[in-house]
């Protein structure tokens, strides 16, 4: 079972806020001893997921953690919005599906480039991913 | 530089500046009547599917304007996680360094048969 060593939470409301919370995840992913290819990976994943919140979900917020679990350290983020929601979530994770303007790789990109993902989605509520990745 | 418009991408644009980037460049390809386009992304340390995208569209936009888009200096760890998010940008002409981007710009403009380089 994992231990949180420490936790935080910042707004997601414009695209100003992508920009911190990306340089939120970078320190923190780089505080947790990540490779650099890992922390570019895990900042990447972020910056789609924030965006989403932000374009889809009409904003909302991001919560970190840090945890170690035995030896190994991980970063766990949770991106929550209280949007839409997303009526069919496979689909949503489908390369090249996308309901906006977008390429539609966020969900499915952001999904490859972490070691655990979670999407958890209520029509009408909102919508919440939480992704893990561990050194 | 004469023909060519170098630009360089800083770290963390947010994403209308990012769109702001792209008509100036468009219309900086027009009004210098610029041949081809260097971006160099060796400053940033990650690139989204947002910011490929636009990278793809300026290429794009270029190409119609009749000048070549070269993207130069993109970290390794960058390249990684872009083909791992599904990223591959295909099309687009990549060189490791400014100087060797100027290079395949020179050489594809002196074919003067209008066609991209290779």
């Amino acid at each position: 079972m994992a231990t949180v060593t420490g936790r935080g939470e910042q707004p997601l409301r414009n695209e100003h806020d992508i920009v911190l919370g990306r340089q939120t995840v970078r320190q923190l992913a780089r505080e947790a001893g990540f490779s650099l290819v890992d922390q570019t990976k895990f900042v990447t994943a972020a910056s789609e997921l924030a965006r989403n919140a932000l374009i889809y979900g009409g904003g909302g917020e991001l919560k970190w953690e840090t945890l170690h679990d035995g030896i190994r350290r991980g970063v766990r983020l949770s991106f929550e919005d209280h949007g839409p929601g997303i009526p069919d979530l496979e689909r949503a994770l489908t390369d090249g599906w996308s309901s906006g303007t977008g390429l539609g790789l966020g969900l499915p990109g952001a999904r490859r480039l972490v070691n655990e993902f979670e999407l958890h989605s209520t029509v009408g509520v909102g919508t919440r991913v939480i992704i893990t990745r561990w050194k | 530089m004469g023909r060519f418009l170098l630009v360089t991408l800083q770290v963390d644009m947010h994403d209308q500046l990012a769109l702001r980037l792209q008509d100036d460049l468009t219309n900086a390809i027009q009004v210098k009547e610029a041949k081809g386009v260097l971006i160099d992304i060796s400053a940033l340390e990650m690139v989204d599917s947002f910011m490929g995208r636009m990278i793809a569209d300026i290429s794009g936009m270029a190409r119609i304007l009749d000048a070549r888009t070269v993207l130069v200096g993109m970290q390794p760890a960058v390249a990684i996680t872009l083909v791992e998010l599904g990223l591959s940008l295909p099309g687009i002409d990549t060189a490791l360094n400014v100087e060797r981007g100027m290079r395949l710009l020179e050489g594809a403009l002196s074919d003067g048969d209008g066609h991209r380089p290779r």
